[in-house]
Parts: structure tokens; sequence; C-alpha cells
């Protein structure tokens, strides 16, 4: 690089090179000027390119560190260790029956829960609430998804199980009793903790989640569209319902899907009120377990290597199951985003 | 007939529509109450043991009074180190996604993991970091329970970085560039420094993130009933002493867990409020 220098008086380089306070020394000959430029502009760039890559590693590492941690027991049990129900650390007899039984029951009672009331919010939001409420509200919340799982999980020991268990639960159990299915669903002793209480408690904790990915993409529909809705004589709701969902479909199920992500991984809140039983049980007011609370639960007291790793084992096929379900709430909520260009 | 019927059709309609209207009201009512609820009872039962002891004293042996330091430290110092190895890697690679790889293959997939991981499970992140550290160094430390916060600073911040930097007009990076700046130059000089507020923002959302996490520090840092600063040792932490004193049958200490239960959720709500208000003022 031997461009004629001085020609224009000042050299745009060396402006550029004044200007910043990288410590370097001040060089005349412009040729090292411009290696060191170009050394530091390609160390920074396999600097941002390293780190993008490291995201990749912790993703990869996490799977391959518990397929590894996990290979005892599954050489051990086999598949059948999916399909016992048997939970014994005595005679070393582990199986991941009720934990995934008891994460699949909480989870879809918390959706079950949130996702009406989630978009009902996010319909208030949009179409209803008065503008200078809108913001507030909004942030109040989103405050919601802030507050830590162990908080939930505190409160809801405390202070939400005994509640169910004196006023909610004696209700559904005598109400229930007469109808043929739901008197399973509904039997037993009122604990106030188990797979009812931690569903309901996961339910207000992903309502935050779904609240704000639907309110995001409702504000996405083109006014038009509503306004050619409105002016044919709908009412707000048949708005909502035939033009704003319908458009908004996909991105909902997106934001449905990242909802039940969190319900099937959390585990504090639910580790404090599931009451940590390894039993499948039709009823949803008995004790359980998910997969998260039983790691959370028992790791540090498991002693054994097939105890270690069967406790394991749970965590990667709950990450299995996460990512399979947080990889379609992301694709989904891509999908929508490449519509709108 | 013909009139009555259409009016029969209206009511009906606007009936429908009075009543998904009371319904999306109650939703809102229900969603504001719990956080009110919540917020309540944890100012009722948390405030009562709130006393200067609280952050002079250890955690006190079963039956007896105490404070909450050697947790408090020890959640600061673990936060602190998990930041130190979090930030700069999120950002660099935030970095990258918005300046060099917007349409490479590479960036489309990073992004993609990063929001995946954004939502993972913590406490796979603790399974994670015993196998990779606990394990092979024999013993649980305050330096486990770093990493294991740091994996989940790392999502974080990526995404506000990337997101913020893109929020910078190209028009001043183009600006850069006719003033012969290598790239590199511009992104520290201009970028950063037009999306510096943002940055900061998800650091401190990172923090706020980390600082109630307790599932990733249970088999990690484990929990030290002592003072100690020693990051080769278990470690105590705000979350895990709060999930330890709750669930045991001593007064005193589910009474301490409520306090630290209220600090934590101050200080969470403090740095998201503070985190909102320093973009807000940018926009």
């Amino acid at each position: 690089m031997d461009l004629p220098s001085g020609a224009r008086g000042v050299d745009v380089s060396e402006v550029a090179l004044k200007n910043t306070s990288m410590g370097m020394e001040q060089s005349t000959s412009r040729a090292s000027v411009m290696k060191r430029l170009r050394t530091s502009d390609v160390t920074f760039r396999f600097l941002t390119r390293s780190a993008a890559i490291a995201v990749l590693v912790l993703l990869s590492g996490t799977i391959v560190s518990l397929v590894i941690g996990s290979a005892p027991a599954f050489k051990a049990f086999g598949f059948s260790f999916v399909t016992t129900e048997v939970w014994n650390p005595v005679t070393e007899q582990f199986g991941a029956l009720a934990p995934i039984y008891g994460t699949l029951v909480t989870s879809f009672i918390a959706m079950l829960i949130a996702v009406p009331v989630g978009v009902m919010i996010a319909f208030f939001l949009t179409e209803l609430c008065p503008k200078v409420l809108r913001r507030p509200i909004a942030i109040a919340i989103e405050l919601l998804a802030g507050i830590p799982s162990i908080i939930y999980g505190i409160w809801g020991l405390f202070v939400f199980a005994p509640f169910l268990q004196q006023h909610v639960q004696p209700f559904l159990i005598d109400t229930f009793a007469s109808v043929p299915i739901l008197s399973s669903v509904f039997e037993g002793p009122p604990y106030g903790i188990g797979m009812l209480t931690a569903g309901f408690i996961l339910a207000i904790m992903v309502l935050p989640f779904i609240t704000a990915i639907s309110r995001d993409v409702f504000d996405s529909v083109p006014p038009v569209l509503k306004e050619a809705a409105y002016g044919l004589g709908c009412s707000t709701w048949e708005v909502f319902k035939h033009v704003v969902l319908p458009y908004t479909r996909v991105g909902v199920i997106g934001g449905v899907m990242l909802g039940l992500g969190r319900a099937l991984g959390e585990t504090m809140a639910v580790t404090f009120v599931i009451g940590n039983a390894h039993k499948v049980s039709a009823s949803i007011l008995a004790p359980g377990t998910t997969i998260s609370a039983s790691i959370a639960n028992e790791f540090t007291e498991a002693v054994g290597d097939l105890y270690t790793s069967s406790l394991i084992a749970l965590g990667l096929i709950l990450f299995v199951i996460t990512l399979i379900v947080l990889s379609c709430a992301r694709y989904m909520l891509m999908r929508l985003q490449k519509r709108e260009g | 007939m013909a009139n009555a019927s259409t009016n029969a059709l209206y009511a009906g309609r606007k009936r429908r529509n009075t009543i998904a209207t009371t319904l999306a009201w109650a939703a809102a009512a229900f969603g504001l109450g719990w956080l009110i609820l919540i917020l309540g009872v944890l100012v009722y039962k948390g405030i009562d043991g709130l006393s200067l002891s609280v952050f002079t004293e250890n955690t006190p042996p079963p039956g007896s009074a105490g404070g909450l330091l050697n947790a408090i430290m020890g959640s600061i110092v673990m936060t602190f180190l998990a930041v130190i190895i979090g930030t700069p890697i999120g950002i660099l690679a935030g970095t990258y996604l918005a300046e060099y790889g917007r349409h490479d293959k590479l960036a489309s997939i990073v992004r993609f993991i990063n929001d995946i991981l954004l939502s993972a499970p913590s406490v796979v992140v603790g399974l994670f970091i015993y196998e990779i550290a606990v394990a092979p160094m024999g013993h649980f430390s305050g330096y486990a329970g770093s990493l294991a916060l740091a994996v989940i600073v790392i999502p974080v911040v990526v995404r506000t970085t990337e997101d913020m930097l893109r929020l910078v007009p190209d028009t001043l990076r183009e600006a850069a560039a006719s003033i012969g700046l290598p790239r590199a130059h511009m992104i520290i000089r201009i970028a950063y420094r037009a999306a510096r507020a943002g940055i900061v923002t998800g650091i401190l959302l990172a923090v706020a993130r980390i600082s109630g996490e307790t599932a990733p520090l249970l088999f990690t840092a484990l929990n030290n009933q002592f003072f100690s600063l020693d990051m080769n040792a278990p470690m105590p932490s705000l979350p895990v002493v709060i999930f330890q004193f709750a669930l045991s049958p001593y007064e005193e200490w589910q009474k301490l867990a409520w306090t630290g239960a209220l600090l934590i959720t101050v200080t969470v709500l403090a740095l998201s409020i503070l985190a909102r208000s320093l973009t807000a003022r940018k926009s």
C-alpha cells in the first residue's frame, strides 16, 4: 500500500487514528499505521465470531455432557426408564414415568388457565384499554415476569396452598364427587399442595410471556384491516375474533409454545408446592413430582452413580422436550416476522 | 317479522360483545390482582424481620436469631463474577449478529440457538456446570456457581446487544466508513457509543435475572452456613438460603426466608425499572 500521501494535506486514516484513544503512540509511517488498523480490525472480527460460536458450544456442550452423564442410567434401564413408575433409591430402581407425567399434567393445567387469560389481557390492552393506562398496565404485567420463581414458590407454599386447601379443594371434591370421570380427577383429601396448585402457580408465571407476545402480534395487524371490518359494522369482539385472531394465529401459537417451554422447565416454584411424590395419580389434587422438581430436590442428596445418572437422564429428557417446544415456538414467530417483511 | 329477527340478531351480537369485553377487563384485573397480592403478602411478611442485624449477622443455626450477611455477600460476589465472565462474550456475540453476520448462515443459527437458550430450563444449566466443573474438581464451589450464572447471562446480553445495535442508523456506519475508519473501529467508536444505554440495559436485565436464580446454584455453589469469600469452596447465596429456610420447620428461619424474599424482589424490580427507564429516555 504505497499511496501518494500528503496530496491533500491530511491523511484520513491518521485523522481517524488521532481521534481514537487506543493508546497507540503516534506513528510516522503510514504503512505501519495501516497494518495496525488492519490487525485490530481482523482481531475484533475474529473475537466477535468466536463469541458467537461460543453460544453454539454452550448448547451443544450441554447436550453432550447430559448424554454422557445419563449413559449409565440408560444402560442399566434401557427404554423402560421412561415407562416405569418405580423410583427407589434404596434398591436402585429408577423410572421416569412419574416425573414426566407430573411435568406434562402441571404444564397442561397451566396452559389451560394462562392461554385464555393471557390472550384476553392482550385483547384488552390493544383494543379496549384507555390510552393512558395502556403502558402502566403492560409494564405491571411484565413485572410479573421479572419476579424470581422462588418468590412464587414461597408464596405458593405459605399463602396459596393453605387457601386452596381450606376453600377451593373441598368444594371441588364435593361438587364432582358424583360426576363419573371428574370424580377421579378431583379425588382424595385436600392436601393444599399438589399438581393443581403447581399448575396454577405456573399459570401465573407464564401469563406475562403469553400476554407480551400476543400483544406484540396483535399490534402488528394493519389498521386498514380492522378499520374495514369496523366499517362493515362489526363489534369490537367480532373484529378481534374474525380479523385480528386469524391474522395473528401463528404468532399467538408461537407465544403459547414459548410459555409452554417455560412451564415445562420451571423449577423452584413447582418444587415448593408439588409435594415430591414419585407417583402417577389420576387426581390432580394429589401430590406428584415434575422432572425439574425431582432434580432440585434430590440431586445434592443422591448417593451412588446410578442415582445421580438417573437424575441427569431426567434432565436430558426435560432438555430435549423443551428444545423441541421452544424450537417450534421460535420457528412460528420467525415465520410471522418474515411475512411482515 | 324480518325486523324482529334483525333486532334479535343485533341484540345477540351486542350481548356477545358485552360479555367478551367484560371478560377482557376481568382478565386484566386477574393479572394485576396477582401482582398486587404477591407483592402485598411479601411486604407484609418480609418487613417484619427487616432490621439492621439482617445485614450485619450471618445465617443462624436452627432456633436462634441471626441475619443474612453471608448469603447476601455470596450472592453479590457470584453475580459480579458471572457478569464479568458473561458480559464480554454476550456483547461480542451480539456484535457479530448485528454487525458482521446480518445475512450469513452462522448468524441465523446462532440467533435461533440463543433465543432457545434464553428460555431453556435453568435447572439443566446447573446439571451442565455440575458435569463440567463440580465433578472434575471434586467439590462444590463459588466458581462453579458463577459459571452457571454466566451461562444464563450470555443469552440475555446477546439478545439486547443485537437489538440495540440494530437501532443504530446505518447512515452513521456509512459516515464512519466514508472517512476511512476500519469496521472494528467504527463499531467500537460509533456503534457502541450510540447503543451504550441499550447495552447497559441488557446487562442490568441480566443481573436482575440471575439475582433470583436458585436452581442453577443448588448443585454448583451449594450453600455455606458461614461467611466465606473463598470462591473455591461452597458458597451461600440468598436464593438458596431462602429455599433451605422456607422449607424448614423453624420459625426464625422461615421469617428470615420471607425477609430475604422481600430483599430479592425489591432488588430485581428496582433493577428492571432502572433498566426500562434507561432505554425509555433514549427513545
